[in-house]
Order: structure tokens, then C-alpha cells, then sequence
């Protein structure tokens, strides 16, 4: 066998392994909530509490407990993820925008945890202080801390969009002698729409997925969260908090459904992400 | 050549220390048990006993190497059900199995340690007592301002654990008599989580293990009763529970010998020095 035979073998071995692995875990999933969808609570689950005590396996708190920290951390990290990429792509001199660009880079490379710990003790005690409401434990503070999680790979997503406009584009408002921020405005921003929204549902996607810091800062209450000063669970912290209960019991098959609802989620938003992608690719 | 001879002369020296460290490690009584054994023990379950579990395998393992102990969670219920089915050689729980569950598997019981569960308020918080009413209404969601008790103007924060969690379990049980446990209640992972949750919260209420309390966090006296060591010693203080390590019918070889060594003196220091109450 020569060496290209044998790379592509091995590069379609893997590309193979890890499709069939994401298949499988689908199927293992549909598997393990099969009794659920017979018994025709799936749909049931989606709307009830959660009371393990009274016989209630529900999971809606938690639906609302994820899309509400993930729409709020979304809110908070936009704003700020679009102005240091305008920063760093358009307004910035040069070795600015490159130290820029650099420490948001490394940003990434921080384990989520660090942000969990800082989260514990120095967010939780100031949101707990100054808006004087319930235990610093909430929605705002783990969507606080969870934006600055989901910045640095909206900022580096949109960098690479507003630096991949054509240099003639470019060249073009140069010449008509506009300035960079009306460039920005009227060549960047419009040109760059479609990958500016792929970089929110990506976002989305990283923000929906993570457990640790919801764990850690959200207070993981079974009520469904009513203003964001609220304790809130989500769906990745439920299955945490419920995988260690006996493999028997019913709470333990009710979190394949809490998984199925996270992987329809993800994998809708990869779809969303591919389709806006092509719109763009169409467009240019 | 100097520098050769040197060398030889510290090679003996180390070997010769070594051998010391060894003949005086394995002096230590109770692991005797264990020369010349050989194997695996695999245990899971309560996660109280996991720091216990740890010092002993850990002594184990040092005077005899041909011996692998793993130690994992997953609370006390999944202990009890990998012990009965053979996954594991010891489950170790925090409360005791139900007649249901010692009957289906077959199980042996081997409660080595006494642990209490008391509640515990942030330092700062002037409501250092409570009756048990008081308890079951804070708890359930009905008082909910620190002020009816005598403390702050600041609304009460609950905190609870998992339901998976023997510690729960036991609060649940016999402080709150199976009461409600208000769903606004925040939920913490583990002892260490409670401790510093409340640690960090003024206005925070929670439970922990009264072997994990220290100053970080304040006791709570519930009618007129201290959560301490001594209290649940002497029976005053009645939210107490055993530890347990359970196997599925009478222990046999190195399992037993694990057994055994936790009632060992050296077994029964280990649990008192990690806040537990010994059983001899």
C-alpha cells in the first residue's frame, strides 16, 4: 500500500468513525427515550414540572431555564463581540487591533471552569448586592458570564468575516474617499450579514451546550424562572444534576428526553447555520 | 573512578533508606491484613464516604502494590443497586438499605461511621436558632423574609442538594419529616458546593454533613438542640444517620480484608479524622 492510499484510508476511516458516531448517539438516545414516546409522555414532559416527589418528571422549567439564559447571554455578548471586531478588523491601528486580536485568542484557550470559580465568588456576592433580590444565583448571572464565554468565538467569527470582503470592495470606498467607519456601514456591515448571523447561531449553539457554569452560577431551581434576578435550571445542568440517580427510576429515563430536546436544538441550529451560509455563499 | 564509587555509595544509601520506609510502614498494625494479598476492589456509591474511602485505599496501596482499589460515586441508591448486581464488590451508602433492597440482593450491612446532618446559616446571620416548625416552613417556601425570625429585612435564599444525594435524603426524612421542599430552592452538587454557597450568601440557609462544618459557615440549634459531634454522639441531636458499606453476601478474600481494616483502629481514625463519628 503507498503512503496515498494509505492516508486516504485513514482520513475516510475517521471522517466515517465520527459521522457514525453522531448517528449512533441519536440512536442510542431514541433507544433509551423510546418507553417515553410509546407511552405518549414525551410531548407531556415538555410542558410539566418538575417534582419528583409528586410523581412529576417534567422538564419546561428547564426548557425555559436554557432559552432564557441562552437568549440573554446572546443579548449581552452581541453587542460587545460586534464592536471589538469592528475595532479590531476596521477602526484599530494595526498593532493595536493585532494585540487585539491576540489576547481575545487566548481568551478561548481559558477552561470554563476558571469563569465558573470567578463567577462564585466575585459576580454571584455583586449581583446578590445590588439589585437586593433573591440569592446572586440567577439567569443574569449566569448569562453574564456566560457571554464573555461565547465572546471570544463571535469575535474571531466575525474578524474573519469582515476581513474576508473582497479588496476591491475595499479599495473601491477608498477611492470614493470614505471614511472607515462610514466604509464599515455601508461595504462591510451589509456584505457581511450572513456570516455575522451564522456567528450568533453558532454562538447560540456553544451557549445552549454548556453545563458548567449554569451549573455552577444559574442555582438550578426546579420553578420556572420568572424574572432574570430568578434561580433557573437548565436542560445540560438537569441531566447533570439527575444522571447520578438509580438507572431504574423514572427520572433517569426522562433525562434521554431532556437530551433529545438538546440535540434537536443543536442540530437545528447547525442546519440554520449551513442554510444561511449558502444564502451567502449565493450572494456573493 | 571517585565519582563511580560515590555514586554505588549513594545508590546503597537510598535502597537502604527505601527498605527502612518499607519495614516501617508495613509495622503498621492492621495493614499486616494485606501482605502478600493481590487483586482488585472496585467500590461506588455515597459520596460521604468517598474521602474515607480514599485514606484507607491510599494506606492500602502503599504497603502493597499489587493491590488496585477504585473508588467511585453516584450517590448511596447507585451503590446499593451495582453492589446487587455484581458491578462492584462494595456500595457504600449513607442511609441504610430498605428491607426490599437487602432482600432482593442479598446484601450484608457494615455501618463503620456515625455522620449527622445539621443546618447551617452564614456567620453573619443573627437567627442562630430555630424551632422545627420554623425549619419545615422555611424550607417549604412560606416564611421567606429573614425578619419574622428576627434577623435582616432580607428575603430568606434556600439552598438544597440533588435528589440522588443520601445527605438529602436524610434531611428530608427526619428534619423535614418529608416535607415540601420549595421549588424556588437553589440546588447545590455536593457538601463542599452547600458550604460555600452559604459561605457566600448572608442570607443563605442549607444542610451539610456535620462532619464537613467549620467556621466558614454557622450551625443552626433546632429546639434547642446544637448539630454537633458530641449531640449526635449522645443521641441529643436526632438528624444522624449511619454510614455504611454494603456487600452482597458475606464479604470473602481482600474484600473482607477492606472490610475489616475499616474497623481496624487505623480503619476508625481515618473516619474521625475526616469528621465522622467512629463506630467503636
Amino acid at each position: 500500500m503507498n503512503k496515498t492510499t494509505f492516508a486516504e484510508t485513514g482520513f475516510l476511516g475517521a471522517a466515517l468513525l465520527s459521522a457514525s458516531l453522531t448517528a449512533l448517539i441519536l440512536i442510542f438516545m431514541l433507544l433509551f427515550s423510546f418507553p417515553l414516546f410509546r407511552g405518549g409522555s414525551f410531548f407531556t414532559l415538555l410542558r410539566t414540572p418538575w417534582n419528583p416527589d409528586h410523581g412529576l418528571f417534567g422538564i419546561y422549567p428547564m426548557l425555559a431555564g436554557t432559552l432564557s439564559i441562552v437568549f440573554l447571554s446572546l443579548c449581552l455578548a452581541f453587542p460587545l463581540s460586534l464592536g471589538t471586531s469592528v475595532l479590531i478588523s476596521v477602526i484599530a491601528p494595526p498593532g493595536l487591533a493585532k494585540f487585539c486580536k491576540k489576547t481575545v485568542q487566548m481568551l478561548t484557550g481559558i477552561p470554563t471552569v476558571i469563569y465558573g470559580f470567578v463567577g462564585v465568588f466575585l459576580l454571584v456576592p455583586f449581583i446578590r448586592e445590588t439589585f437586593e433580590t433573591g440569592s446572586g444565583m440567577s439567569i443574569l448571572s449566569a448569562s453574564l458570564m456566560l457571554s464573555i464565554v461565547i465572546s471570544p468565538t463571535m469575535i474571531l467569527f466575525f474578524t474573519d468575516t469582515f476581513e474576508s470582503i473582497p479588496a476591491s470592495y475595499s479599495a473601491a470606498a477608498d477611492a470614493m474617499g470614505a471614511s472607515s467607519v462610514q466604509k464599515f456601514i455601508y461595504v462591510i456591515l451589509p456584505y457581511s450579514r450572513h456570516g455575522i448571523f451564522a456567528g450568533l447561531t453558532l454562538s447560540a449553539g456553544r451557549a445552549m451546550g454548556d453545563t458548567l457554569l449554569a451549573l455552577m452560577l444559574a442555582g438550578n431551581a426546579v420553578a420556572v424562572p420568572g424574572s432574570i434576578f430568578d434561580s433557573a435550571r437548565t436542560l445540560t445542568a438537569h441531566i447533570a444534576l439527575v444522571i447520578a440517580a438509580d438507572f431504574d427510576s423514572i427520572e433517569f429515563k426522562t433525562i434521554f428526553a431532556a437530551g433529545l430536546v438538546l440535540y434537536a436544538f443543536t442540530t437545528a441550529l447547525i442546519l440554520l447555520v449551513r442554510i444561511i451560509g449558502g444564502a451567502g455563499m449565493k450572494n456573493r | 573512578m571517585a565519582g563511580d564509587i560515590n555514586q554505588r555509595r549513594f545508590f546503597v544509601a537510598v535502597m537502604f533508606l527505601l527498605f527502612l520506609f518499607s519495614a516501617s510502614v508495613v509495622r503498621a498494625g492492621s495493614l499486616d491484613l494485606f501482605t502478600g494479598e493481590k487483586g482488585d476492589i472496585k467500590i461506588s456509591g455515597g459520596t460521604a464516604h468517598i474521602p474515607v474511602m480514599k485514606d484507607a485505599a491510599r494506606q492500602i496501596m502503599n504497603v502493597n502494590q499489587d493491590i488496585r482499589i477504585s473508588i467511585a460515586g453516584g450517590g448511596s441508591g447507585v451503590g446499593i443497586k451495582q453492589v446487587g448486581e455484581g458491578l462492584v464488590d462494595i456500595g457504600n451508602s449513607g442511609r441504610k438499605p430498605t428491607d426490599d433492597e437487602i432482600q432482593k440482593y442479598g446484601l450484608k450491612l457494615f455501618q463503620w461511621a456515625t455522620d449527622g446532618v445539621g443546618v447551617v446559616v452564614n456567620p453573619q446571620n443573627q437567627v442562630k436558632a430555630l424551632s422545627k416548625s420554623q425549619l419545615l416552613e422555611i424550607f417549604a417556601g412560606k416564611i421567606v423574609n429573614w425578619k419574622v425570625l428576627g434577623g435582616s429585612d432580607k428575603s430568606i435564599n434556600v439552598y438544597t442538594r440533588d435528589n440522588s444525594s443520601g445527605t438529602r435524603e436524610v434531611f428530608w426524612e427526619k428534619a423535614l419529616d418529608k416535607g415540601e421542599i420549595t421549588d424556588k430552592a437553589n440546588v447545590v452538587v455536593s457538601n463542599g458546593a452547600m458550604k460555600t454557597a452559604v459561605a457566600n450568601d448572608p442570607y443563605g440557609i442549607g444542610y451539610v454533613s456535620v462532619g464537613h462544618m467549620d467556621n466558614s459557615t454557622a450551625p443552626v440549634i433546632i429546639d434547642g438542640v446544637v448539630p454537633s459531634i458530641d449531640n449526635v454522639k449522645n443521641g441529643s441531636y436526632k438528624i444522624a444517620r449511619g454510614l455504611f458499606s454494603n456487600t452482597k453476601g458475606e464479604p470473602k478474600g481482600l474484600v473482607k480484608k477492606f472490610i475489616d481494616f475499616l474497623f481496624s483502629p487505623e480503619g476508625q481514625k481515618i473516619a474521625a479524622e475526616n469528621g465522622f463519628i467512629p463506630i467503636k
